[in-house]
């Protein structure tokens, strides 16, 4: 069900904009056809864009619901704690600051997710606990990199400064086909690593204990779980931009959608691909002004967090 | 070769205050075991050490002869069960799933479920009595409905040896009875080793055919109810006097503490108490 809305997402937004390519024109195309006028459109302007959207909505989806599951919060998404801030930080300065591009790009953003998640986890672990405190410590963490992003803008020469925001809006203008490589690599090989390990992020969900007494190994799962989720975000950010709110939505709409019993892990990465598309579509075609595709996830995504944290509140448990 | 659980000179705690202390204990195969203390006296501490969960600073814990910390985690987890104090219900699950996931240890990464994996679960969902409930969600049912799906989740697990925290703890005492019957049968039918945590001990001393008393993180007494439930024992374990009688419904024996007040100490009470002591 979803894969099918996944898809004609991805068909629509293939066939439909400025000017409409009819599907089959658009297939002939992806076959290596010719179709006069409008094989740039879809060639070069819409399907790097479409592919670049479903890689990083894949990756926000899985990354994130992945850490919502291990903390058993919804809340816990890496774009909330700071991880994704802590990509973003890494890439802008590597960005603005180092005038660097490409791969190192990604290594750097990683490597700073990374060093963020061990320093959260550090500062908020207490006898193995961390629960709500690491929410709380992951806030503050962000809040910290995002002014040191600010710092790095202001910093920077005006001629960058322009770009380096519309990066941080999180974006997939002006997506090239080549930077899917790097973006897919890390998928393929940490979602699976991510879904290897699905069963014991199933146990994780009831406890640290229960996890244990039913045979997870809890620490090392952990690191395979967040090493993973972290490169995979960390990829993605280096990417289009920390897309807001993906990682944190695609959790609960799949929980939504498919219910509580089973594993979300696919579920939410297809919901991120959708989200990302949809969202960039909307951004760019169905407002009155052109906008990345991070301002409309995160017009979506506010409300939400609003609404959950006012329910967290109430209830004391989410997810 | 020592057989089943035991632990030997175990010492364990949480950063560095050590609340258990050169500990040695043999789990007796196939019984129930109760153990019972003064709040904060190493009880949980202990389980938790048996079952893995804590990792002790020097000593072991053995399950048949072999240190569980070197027994990989899958392979433990198809002998050892646990059920912890307050485990977490993912918001709207099933008790069908959750019962399910008690068969996590007997998959592999990518192996599917199996029709044995089903009969575990009926077979669990039966004994429980949980059957009318498999299609529920967990988070609607009452206290006493939910320790029976998750004690139900721990049978599916299919384990020789099942550890639990405190497993009446919030519930009424119809309940609780209910709670301790059902491990009482599971233990007939299967034979199963029970080892629990419990706060009651009059219930204690009624359903464990053995009973450990700590004290500071050291066992005090341990043997049958008979053995360790007396008076010197209550009043060196729960610095509290007390009468021990005969428990009319069970003839095990049975505390009734002794307070400042409310006590009658007429002649004639005392000889009533006497008698129904012997």
């Amino acid at each position: 069900m979803l894969l099918a809305l996944l898809l004609s997402a991805a068909v629509v937004t293939l066939t439909l904009g400025r000017s409409y390519v009819p599907i089959t024109d658009v297939l002939r195309i992806l076959l290596g056809g010719e179709v006069p006028g409008a094989t740039f459109t879809v060639e070069v302007l819409r399907l790097p864009r479409t592919v670049l959207s479903i890689l990083a909505g894949l990756s926000f989806g899985l990354g994130g619901v992945a850490f919502q599951i291990m903390l058993r919060n919804p809340l816990a998404s890496p774009d909330i704690i700071g991880i994704s801030s802590g990509a973003s930080a890494a890439a802008v300065f590597a960005i603005v600051g180092l005038s660097l591009t490409g791969p190192v790009v990604s290594i750097l953003a990683v490597l700073a997710g990374l060093a963020v998640a061990m320093l959260i986890y550090g500062l908020a672990v207490r006898n193995g606990e961390a629960g709500t405190r690491l929410i709380l410590v992951g806030i503050g963490v962000s809040a910290m990199l995002q002014s040191l992003i600010s710092y790095v803008l202001l910093n920077a020469p005006a001629w960058n400064r322009q770009e380096a925001i519309r990066w941080l809006s999180g974006s997939v203008n002006g997506a090239r086909l080549d930077e899917a490589l790097p973006l897919l690599t890390t998928f393929i090989v940490f979602g699976l690593l991510l879904l290897s390990r699905s069963r014991e992020l199933e146990t994780l969900r009831l406890g640290d204990d229960m996890a244990a007494a039913l045979g997870t190994p809890v620490s090392r799962s952990r690191i395979v779980i967040i090493i993973s989720a972290v490169s995979i975000i960390a990829v993605a950010t280096a990417v289009t931009g920390p897309i807001a709110f993906v990682a944190f939505l695609a959790g609960p709409i799949a929980a939504h959608i498919v219910g509580a019993n089973g594993s979300l892990l696919l579920p939410s990465s297809l919901v991120g691909a959708v989200l990302v598309l949809v969202a960039d579509f909307a951004g760019q075609f169905l407002l009155p002004a052109r906008y990345p595709v991070g301002v409309v996830t995160g017009v979506l995504g506010a409300p939400y967090l609003i609404y959950l944290i006012i329910r967290v509140n109430r209830t004391g448990r989410a997810l | 070769m020592a057989q089943g659980l035991t632990a030997r000179a175990l010492v364990a705690g949480y950063g560095d205050a050590l609340v258990l202390d050169a500990l040695d204990l043999d789990v007796p195969q196939g019984r129930i075991t109760a153990i019972v203390g003064a709040n904060a006296c190493g009880k949980s501490t202990l389980l938790r050490a048996l079952s893995r969960l804590l990792k002790p600073k020097h000593g072991h814990v053995l399950l048949d002869g072999k240190d569980i910390h070197k027994i990989a985690p899958r392979a433990l987890a198809q002998k050892l069960g646990l059920l912890p104090q307050s485990p977490v219900a993912p918001e709207g699950i099933t008790v069908l799933d959750l019962v399910g996931r008690g068969r996590s240890p007997h998959q592999g990464v990518f192996t599917r479920w199996t029709q044995r994996d089903d009969e575990a679960v009926a077979a669990a969902l039966e004994a429980t009595k949980t059957v009318d409930l498999a299609n529920r969600a967990v988070d609607e049912l009452s206290g006493g409905q939910r320790q029976r799906v998750w004690i139900a989740m721990a049978l599916a697990q299919e384990t020789d040896l099942l550890l639990l925290d405190e497993p009446t703890t919030f519930l009424d005492i119809r309940h609780q009875v209910e709670v301790l019957d059902l491990l009482h049968d599971l233990n007939a039918a299967r034979g199963t080793t029970i080892v629990m945590v419990l706060h009651d001990l009059n219930l204690a001393a009624r359903y464990c055919d053995h009973l450990i008393a700590m004290t500071a993180g050291r066992l005090h007494a341990s043997g049958t109810s008979e053995a360790v439930l007396t008076e010197e024992t209550v009043r060196q374990v729960f610095g509290i006097g007390s009468r021990i009688v005969s428990d009319p419904v069970s003839g095990r024996p049975m505390m009734v503490p002794i307070g400042r007040h409310r006590v009658d100490t007429t002649p004639a009470q005392n000889e009533a108490m006497e008698a129904m002591g012997q």
